[in-house]
């Protein structure tokens, strides 16, 4: 009876110490990954809810109203959305050195835009501006302020001003250089269903662009 | 005394010592070495706690405590929401599992008078527990707005209407309006928020005292000497974890196959103030004091009944007027004490009916019982009753249940 005892704790003292170290850390393991399946549903509900991303689908604005040289604010994913129908004289601004000299990112080279509105006027149909109106400093709200000159300078050539820190962009929501915001006002998807309907939220067809894809919004 | 050879944790030990006294509390403190699986549902109820006031913040993040919106937001947490069904289910069926716990927890006081001297206090803070739980469930349920919140509502605060004099004023401030309403529903969500934060404080002082005696053990005989116990953690740590272990794949059977087999299907209806549904149960666990309030043919005393169910447990440590501790060694409060589980059960089925024919006779008998079981059994018993001889300690009466020979070998192992 005392032998056989003995033999039994020397027996499972030999061979018990890596059988034991091995129990512990596949029990360990297996709570940690309980743990993390456990508070994964948790920390995931409060991401945005099934009836939020639904809210997020595309939207339709006619523009037939919209006359040169006005703006029009529509709400698309709760952030507001700049339609602009430009003027001629607006549109050849846009392009002189004079002014483009000045912008910090003037060919549209980081990632704020789709590659159909990566060109001067930053759009599908130049008259036509759609941007995110967030400043790309820390989200605010960039005023329209079209006018040539006035509070901002006798240089200002019309664009948005951002009255919370004081960024400035042209009328393409191009940046200027000597301002705290880094980036150019994102474009969203977006294509004309007709020549007075505009799709926010839509590629045209055949255009693949992920707006979260986007280098800042 | 180091607790570590980590520096780190001698570093902070030695300005806040924690790692000291949790070292103290779980592997020093020491523990009967023969406590069975009626002593898990302490932590199993400490578990549940945690376990509501996890899910609780996640669902109050998504729930609108209006009127008009309650019960929609409660839809979109189980329709929209991430895993907001997953998260509602556990807070729905962790409220009864929270009370299943505590009602064994509070049974297996009874059996083993856990209650007795010196830990009277330790047994009235667990009553102070389950009334806050009691409170906080009640409003819990309101939230929703369906059919059965609003008229447990309704029936709940008119409770207080019985009280002489002020008692309709008292009801008007509850409502905070001329009946149940938003107002009643806004103050039940914040009150529904604060209070298990104040059972938590609770649970606190509940485990102070606990810790200053220690546990109470099957034997009911105090521990006399090191031979008696096994420290905390680790043998007691591993018992509650495996009993955990158990405890939630049956309280995930509910959650996953049966989530909504404890609840009524009354309160999938929005609350509608204009029509009380055919027939008002509260939850299960609140049945047999529902029981006990209809079988009194008397507004003031059925209510004073209701809350004396309660409030007798208060009482108890001193209604018991024997020495022994456990019903173990007590022939005849052994009996009686299943004699109380079944009335117990009884009063349950009978708050679950209609006031209608036998249960009318079956409430009323049952109310007298119960109190029959604490105002007279009790101290009777204690007087008359001839217990067994108690064992001389808790080492030896472990010894001798596993057989001399073996007795070497048992001290070695140590098992609880």
């Amino acid at each position: 009876m005392a032998d056989s005892a003995h033999s039994h704790t020397a027996g499972a003292h030999a061979s018990g110490g890596s059988r034991r170290d091995f129990l512990v850390i596949a029990g360990n393991a297996l709570l940690g990954v309980g743990a993390a399946c456990t508070v994964w549903p948790l920390i995931t509900s409060m991401n945005p809810a099934r009836d939020v991303l639904a809210a997020g689908a595309p939207i339709d604005v006619d523009i037939s109203s919209l006359q040169p040289g006005q703006q029009v604010l529509v709400l698309w994913r709760s952030r507001p959305i700049f339609i602009v129908h430009r003027t001629p004289a607006e549109l050849t601004k846009l392009q002189s050195p004079a002014d483009t000299n000045q912008l910090r990112d003037p060919n549209s080279a980081v990632l704020q835009q789709p590659a159909y509105a990566t060109n001067w006027h930053r759009s599908i149909k130049p008259e036509y501006l759609v941007l995110v109106g967030i400043c790309t400093h820390l989200g605010c709200i960039p005023e329209f302020t079209p006018q040539v000159g006035g509070n901002l300078g006798p240089a200002w050539p019309g664009g948005y001003f951002c009255p919370c820190h004081g960024s400035r962009y042209d009328l393409s929501g191009r940046v200027f250089q000597g301002v705290p915001a880094p980036y150019n006002l994102p474009v969203p998807p977006y294509h004309f269903v007709n020549d007075t309907t505009v799709r926010i939220g839509e590629n045209p067809p055949n255009s693949t662009f992920d707006f979260d894809s986007v280098e800042q919004i | 005394m180091a607790v570590s050879q980590n520096k780190l944790v001698q570093w902070i030990d030695h300005r806040l010592p924690m790692f000291t006294y949790l070292d103290h509390e779980l592997h020093e403190y020491p523990t009967p070495k023969n406590l069975n699986y009626w002593w898990n549902f302490g932590s199993l109820a400490g578990a549940m706690l945690l376990i509501m006031i996890a899910t609780g913040i996640f669902l109050a993040m998504q729930y609108d405590p209006n009127t008009g919106d309650a019960f929609q937001s409660v839809e979109r947490i189980m329709r929209e929401v991430n895993y907001g069904w997953l998260i509602r289910y556990i807070h729905m069926n962790g409220a009864s599992f929270f009370f299943i716990v505590v009602y064994i927890h509070l049974f297996r006081g009874l059996y083993y008078g856990s209650y007795k001297n010196p830990r009277e206090l330790l047994w009235m803070l667990g009553v102070v527990i389950v009334l806050l739980m009691m409170a906080t469930a009640f409003m819990g349920y309101v939230l929703p707005w369906g059919q059965m919140s609003f008229w447990g509502a309704t029936v709940i605060t008119n409770l207080f209407s019985a009280i002489p004099g002020v008692g309709k004023d008292i009801v008007t401030w509850l409502w905070g309006g001329f009946a149940v309403g938003n107002p009643t529903l806004n103050r039940f969500y914040a009150l529904h928020y604060l209070l298990p934060f104040v059972i938590l404080g609770v649970v606190v002082l509940h485990v102070l005292a606990l810790h200053q005696h220690g546990s109470n053990n099957p034997l009911g005989i105090d521990r006399k000497g090191p031979q008696d116990s096994v420290p905390f953690h680790p043998y007691y740590t591993y018992k509650d974890m495996f009993g955990l272990s158990v405890f939630l794949i049956i309280f995930a059977i509910f959650v996953f196959y049966f989530p909504n087999a404890l609840g009524d299907p009354q309160n999938y209806i929005p609350a509608n103030p204009m029509q009380t549904p055919p027939e008002i149960v509260p939850e299960w666990y609140l049945l047999p004091f529902y029981a006990i309030l209809r079988s009194i043919p008397s507004k003031l005393l059925g209510v004073c009944a209701l809350f004396g169910a309660i409030g007798i447990l208060f009482i108890v440590p001193w209604l018991d007027t024997s020495k022994v501790r456990s019903a173990y060694f007590r022939p005849v409060y052994k009996w009686v004490f299943w004699l109380l589980v079944i009335d117990v059960f009884a009063l349950g089925a009978v708050g679950a009916h209609r006031p209608e024919g036998m249960w009318i006779i079956i409430g009323r008998l049952g109310t007298l019982y119960y109190f029959f079981h604490f105002i007279v059994l009790m101290p009777l018993i204690g007087w008359f009753e001839r217990p067994l001889p108690l064992p001389p300690s808790i080492a030896e009466a472990v010894l001798k249940k596993r057989g001399g020979a073996l007795a070497g070998a048992a001290a070695a192992r140590a098992k609880p």
